[in-house]
């Protein structure tokens, strides 16, 4: 006990601190500078033309102001027509996304699934991901013609890179006990994975499908900018036609739709907890 | 009934848990597995059930064969194997009922298991059970509503309503007070009686150990150190098997909770 105090008369009196993340003070040090100078010069690369921003305060201001006066009646017709077709995309895409991606999900956590099979499930998430929705819309519009079938698949494609990746994460984290315990009864893969597995990823499943749909009609408005139907096809067209006004109410219905949206997937997930 | 023969697991990181185990238990007999953390405990059940796969050494259930068994053949003598885990391993989301009948998975197929429509007998057995253990109303409760002592003793209910020849216990009461964990205890003795069934226990309190078995086992180093009665142990072997410490009060304490019983 005697040859510990010499070392405690050393570290008493003298303040502590953190050891710092990255040890070595050279390193630190460039790192930290190095990234401020990059910031500052990549600031300086950003060019902007002051008259052309001066010219497009006009039009912003425009654009702005038609939301005091948006027009729901000229265009109601055609509004509701790409809202339906909106609507339809959303489900159908969603369902069918869904369904895929339960089954990709479980081949791609590592935990469940054998290697081959794991690695064949997060190439397919891979490239899911790498594929940005409006270059997949433009494929497929170029394949199927325009339409919403094109823009159902771009979100049925869309949604299995999603939730396949975030659903295989979250059976990946899930308690190893819980599912030995199914597994040490006796029970066979497909009872395993509905009593062991699935009782504890059902909230995360739930709330990630709410959330997706969510998204998935946001998208729905974009991916009718390249010609795959819904509603953003009536905004593009609004847009054309120098039609704020109409742009305007189109925008308001998506906004309260997906707050409403948002507020349901609220309470669903605050009840499946 | 139960025979273990050379058995050996080396883990990849290179650790040998257990270095050539052989044990032989008699059919009824409930055995208590001491030894300190990382002795292979836990590995040791575990090998038996294949939870984790014996690296060489064969088991013997009933004269059965089990480390070279298919997944199907393995799975039907899985259910002659009851096991209870340490943090009771409830599914936390299923009801109590789910939780017991889900010890019937072995013997169901999958669409009855989905559905949830299980023979009546097995519904019976699980209602009984779960009486027997005082717990019937709890049935439709979720399992993550439950105390610990309550949890373990559905754990149970789930390792007796496989109809097990074997009882595989990791640590029943590690995570339970003091007087809980003597009721699990003697719960788990008492129903291994009446049922006939053996039973390994993997315990850290060596005098709750005493207290309910009929042999111990010490493991250190993934090798048998002792295997006797649980009177037997002594300071000298008790420090043979956890090493250096003073052991008396350990001993002493069992001799004045007897008399606490006593009275």
């Amino acid at each position: 006990m005697s040859a510990p105090d010499t070392d405690l008369q050393r570290l008493v009196g003298k303040p502590w601190k953190k050891p710092p993340f990255i040890q070595r003070n050279w390193l630190r040090w460039t790192l930290i500078l190095g990234f401020f100078a990059y910031l500052v010069a990549a600031f300086m690369t950003i060019e902007v033309n002051w008259s052309r921003v001066y010219e497009g305060l006009e039009r912003g201001k425009q654009f702005v102001l038609a939301f005091t006066s948006p027009d729901f009646t000229t265009r109601s017709g055609d509004i509701y027509e790409g809202m339906v077709e909106s609507i339809v995309m959303t489900v159908a895409a969603s369902v069918v996304g869904i369904g895929i991606s339960i089954p990709i999900a479980l081949g791609a956590a590592r935990n469940v699934a054998p290697l081959p099979v794991y690695l064949i499930c997060r190439s397919i998430i891979a490239i899911s991901r790498a594929l940005q929705e409006i270059i997949v819309a433009i494929l497929l519009v170029a394949i199927f013609g325009f339409g919403p079938l094109a823009g159902f698949l771009t979100l049925s494609f869309a949604t299995i890179g999603f939730l396949s990746k975030l659903l295989a994460e979250d059976i990946e984290s899930m308690d190893r006990v819980q599912a030995e315990a199914i597994k040490a009864s006796g029970a066979r893969w497909s009872q395993w994975i509905n009593y062991g597995v699935q009782p504890q990823v059902m909230p995360r499943l739930i709330g990630l499908s709410m959330y997706r749909i969510d998204i998935n009609f946001r998208e729905s408005a974009i991916l009718g900018l390249v010609g795959a139907g819904g509603i953003g096809a009536t905004l593009n067209t609004a847009f054309d036609r120098y039609e704020y006004d109409t742009a305007a109410a189109i925008l308001l219905i998506i906004i309260v739709i997906v707050m409403a949206l948002e507020y349901l997937s609220g309470i669903i997930r605050a009840r499946v907890q | 009934m139960l025979r273990l023969e050379k058995l050996v697991k080396t883990y990849k990181t290179g650790d040998q848990a257990l270095k050539a185990v052989d044990l032989d238990i008699p059919e009824g007999q409930v055995l208590a597995l001491i030894g300190p953390s990382g002795a292979g405990k836990s590995t040791l059940i575990r090998c038996i059930n294949r939870l984790v796969e014996p690296t060489s050494g064969k088991v013997y259930l009933a004269g059965n064969e089990l480390t070279e068994l298919s997944a199907g053949a393995l799975r039907k003598e899985r259910r002659r194997m009851g096991m209870i885990f340490q943090e009771y391993a409830l599914v936390e989301r299923l009801t109590v009922m789910e939780n017991v009948l889900s010890g019937r998975l072995g013997y169901v197929g999958f669409w009855r298991s989905f559905l949830r429509k299980y023979p009546q007998t097995d519904v019976d057995e699980a209602f009984r059970l779960l009486d027997r253990v005082g717990l019937a109303h709890m049935a439709d409760k979720r399992a993550d509503e439950l105390s610990g002592g309550q949890r373990q003793r559905v754990g149970i209910c789930r390792a007796l309503i496989q109809d097990p020849a074997l009882l595989l216990v990791d640590e029943p009461t590690a995570s339970l007070d003091p007087k809980t964990s003597r009721q699990i205890m003697r719960l788990i003795c008492e129903l291994c009686k009446e049922r006939g069934l053996a039973a390994i226990i993997n315990i850290h309190d060596v005098a709750l150990a005493q207290m309910f078995v009929q042999r111990v086992i010490g493991l250190r180093f993934g090798a048998i150190e002792f295997d006797g009665p649980p009177d037997a142990l002594t300071p000298d072997v008790l420090t043979t098997i956890y090493g250096e410490e003073d052991w008396e009060a350990t001993i002493e304490k069992i001799d004045g909770e007897d008399d606490e019983a006593a009275e």
